[in-house]
């Protein structure tokens, strides 16, 4: 199935939980509302002409002009061999959204990296920790306007340059 | 009744200094705290072609049975916590190689938010192996130095302190 024909299929089953499509990408995208996107993820797995049984990956965009935090999905049907990308918008101020780890398993480390580096909040989520930085860092450090601490439990972060 | 720093000076006092010392040097036991990258070389340096184990240093799992702490790779400020309180669990004697540029000064990641700019903000060092990543020769010569670096201490001289232990005193 094309990426065109698998947005059709959700299009009419969804039809306003759908905010964009975007045919022209490398990879076509469909950008998916954050309340709806369980309900849609849930049908992209288990409609069995879809079948998309993988989640390959799951990143997260800072895209600051715009005010919001992106979330984006890799999604990998073996069965079928075909896959899609789905994308969620959430705004800055309040980053939350459903978390994916009902549906896919692999969802759980994927979205406490999320968390860990950009700041999206996934209600739902069994265990939304740290995973990466250590548990008591504080701010995110993928989001552009992170500043570096000074120091960290007395370990100065700054160098001078070797080059005076 | 302790030997150290406790004989007046003479003439063979040097010389059982340097057995003393020649004895420690002979078999430095070295913890492996292969972290990245430099690990892969640390190994090949304890492998059949460039053999750290004919110099007696042979590689231990647990600070507690270990001389020398070779820190190889990146150390991240998570790792670096970790790092202070495996150094306080070696028993003194203690020596410190830091292998490999990341552990020197950062390294290529410098610049990063999570990244320790050398391993010396949290312990002190004795030898420094400059490479990405150093050959296991170069590595094996940080060894020979840290040896001779052995080899010039002296335990049973009665000396007047220094002034960092009269400052602790």
């Amino acid at each position: 199935m094309t990426p065109v024909e698998v947005y059709q299929k959700v299009k009419e089953r969804f039809g306003e939980a759908i905010e964009s499509f975007n045919e022209k990408a490398l990879d076509p995208y469909i950008v998916v509302k954050p309340d709806a996107v369980v309900e849609v993820c849930r049908f992209l797995k288990e409609d069995p002409s879809l079948a998309f049984d993988c989640l390959s990956n799951m990143s997260g965009v800072d895209l600051i002009k715009e005010g919001k935090l992106q979330v984006v999905s890799h999604l990998y049907s073996y069965p079928h061999r075909h896959s899609c990308v789905v994308k969620v918008d959430v705004p800055r101020e309040n980053p939350t959204m459903p978390s994916l780890e009902g549906i896919w398993k692999a969802a759980n480390w994927q979205e406490r990296e999320i968390y860990d580096l950009v700041g999206v909040i996934f209600t739902g989520h069994s265990d939304l920790r740290r995973i990466l930085m250590p548990e008591d860092w504080v701010g995110h450090p993928l989001r552009k306007d992170f500043v570096e601490p000074e120091e960290y439990h007395g370990i100065s972060t700054r160098r001078e340059s070797l080059l005076k | 009744m302790s030997l150290i720093n406790s004989v007046p000076e003479m003439v063979l006092t040097t010389k059982i200094d340097e057995i003393l010392n020649w004895t420690r040097k002979s078999s430095v036991w070295y913890m492996l705290f292969g972290l990245a990258c430099c690990g892969i070389e640390m190994m090949q340096t304890g492998g059949p072609r460039a053999d750290l184990e004919r110099f007696g240093a042979a590689p231990r799992a647990t600070p507690r049975q270990s001389d020398m702490m070779i820190v190889a790779g990146t150390l991240t400020l998570k790792m670096a916590l970790r790092t202070k309180v495996l150094y306080d669990q070696m028993p003194d004697p203690k020596y410190v190689i830091s292998m490999g540029s990341c552990a020197n000064c950062g390294g290529l990641f410098q610049l990063a938010y999570s990244v320790c700019d050398g391993v010396d903000k949290v312990i002190p060092v004795d030898v420094y192996v400059p490479g990405c990543p150093p050959r296991p020769e170069a590595l094996t010569e940080g060894l020979l130095k840290l040896q001779e670096k052995m080899m010039q201490e002296r335990w049973l001289v009665r000396r007047t302190p220094t002034e960092g232990e009269a400052r602790a005193a």
